[in-house]
């Protein structure tokens, strides 16, 4: 679908051909999601099945030179509309390392239970690293806003990725501990709440 | 050439008896010129340890501590305080700059305290400001400036002169995430020519920046980043 939004945008520009649109849409995205040539024609024939765009003028006589595009009025509203409609995500795509840790912390190989947390930390330099890497090409990056952006976009999602591996990592300790002290822990978090909501509110509120 | 901070199975207990903590055991690192390395770990890890004996504000159990090559164990107070004046600065989360002091006289500090004349820790100093990009707000207060300029001075004075070891402690915890990466990236810079950086982090985008991230749990090293195989390898990106 980005693909498809992505030339809409484009042409809002200019028309362009072909080629001209696959070299601009990876120019500007920084080459994140490279294209072939393949891919931008098919995607342009769709557009103009779909009355989005047509060719920018008619073909010279016999001539073979590349086909410019250009919006049609339909193709500028929906150009348009992109801008201002929020990316549905759709469903969650089936992640591996999330199914990996549901079965790590119910399944028992063998009869023993899995090392989750040497798991975790295995995943977590794995993660880490590739997270340096971005950065790194981050740092070549600065001048080129968009360029940064997207590998922004990169960093900011690994990151969470390392931020739910503590959290996991966390919880499975504290499902491991044994229940008196989970007990313990449940009554002093209560004795918390109450001694903060006694600090804060009057003593009639206390039966 | 030897490295600039070395810990060779460095443990430090506090307490004694059943109420010993071992806040390190047996840790191992060494940080080479123009190397930045970040330590990450939950509270409790040994993360302040580290940065502490680092800085020889605390002395190891066990084991030896490195600066420059010279060992801070085996040092009197006062030689390794200077040590630590001479080599070692610090970067806090809160900046700590004297807000009486002008930017420069900041950042000229460290040098006077050591003894240098008032001219040369000047030159020092306005070319410490100069690195990170500040040399026309050297005579602003550090009130007068933004939590991001006011950091870069911390840089600045932490590297000034012959200094070549900084020790950052969460140096990004009170900015915004643009501001903070910017600070980064002088940091860095910095490191990069010619000096060595320590840097202990919650955040993983800031711990990004460095070379390679030591994982610290209960006072062990349980895991290090590597050096990357190449980010051209990630992405599918021509270089």
């Amino acid at each position: 679908m980005s693909v498809r939004q992505g030339f809409l945008a484009l042409l809002s520009e200019q028309p362009m051909h072909g080629y001209q649109l696959r070299q601009e849409f990876e120019r500007r995205t920084g080459g994140t999601w490279p294209l072939n040539i393949g891919q931008a024609y098919s995607t342009l024939t769709r557009l103009e099945r779909d009355g989005l765009i047509e060719p920018a003028q008619p073909l010279p006589d016999g001539g073979d030179a590349p086909l410019a595009y250009r919006l049609t009025d339909l193709g500028r509203t929906q150009a348009a509309e992109w801008w201002d409609t929020p990316v549905d995500r759709g469903a969650p795509a089936r992640d591996e390392l999330a199914i990996k840790l549901a079965l790590a912390v119910t399944v028992r190989a063998d009869g023993h239970p899995v090392d989750v947390a040497r798991m975790v930390q295995r995943q977590r330099t794995a993660t880490m690293t590739v997270l340096q890497d971005y950065t790194r090409l981050k740092r070549e990056a600065s001048d080129d806003l968009a360029w940064s952006l997207v590998l922004d976009s990169l960093v900011f999602a690994t990151e969470a990725e390392l931020r739910w591996l503590d959290h996991v990592e966390a919880s499975v300790l504290r499902a491991s501990w044994p229940r008196t002290v989970q007990r313990e822990q449940a009554a002093h978090a209560d004795a918390e709440t109450a001694d903060s909501t006694g600090a804060t509110e009057p003593k009639q509120t206390v039966r | 050439m030897s490295p600039v901070l070395q810990f060779s199975a460095v443990s430090r207990v506090h307490g004694s008896g059943p109420t010993e903590v071992h806040a390190l055991r047996a840790v191992d690192l060494e940080i080479q010129e123009g190397e930045m390395v970040a330590v990450m770990g939950p509270s409790g890890s040994g993360k302040s340890t580290l940065l502490h004996l680092a800085g020889g504000l605390d002395t190891p159990t066990s084991g030896a501590v490195r600066v420059v090559g010279e060992d801070m164990g085996s040092m009197g107070l006062q030689e390794r305080a200077a040590l630590r004046r001479r080599h070692v600065g610090y970067v806090f989360q809160d900046f700590n700059l004297i807000p009486a002091l002008t930017a420069l006289e900041n950042v000229m500090l460290p040098l006077e305290l050591d003894g240098t004349a008032t001219r040369e820790a000047r030159v020092a100093g306005l070319a410490a400001l100069e690195e990170v990009g500040l040399e026309n707000l050297g005579g602003r207060f550090p009130d007068d400036m933004s939590g991001g300029q006011a950091q870069r001075v911390a840089i600045a004075r932490a590297l000034v002169g012959p200094r070549r070891l900084v020790l950052a402690d969460e140096p990004t915890g009170a900015l915004d995430s643009v501001t903070g990466e910017a600070v980064m990236r002088t940091l860095r810079a910095r490191v990069e020519s010619g000096a060595a950086g320590l840097l202990v982090t919650h955040d993983a985008r800031h711990a990004a920046w460095a070379d390679r991230t030591v994982f610290l749990r209960d006072g062990v090293v349980v895991d290090s980043t590597g050096s990357a195989a190449g980010p051209e390898t990630l992405l599918g990106v021509q270089a």
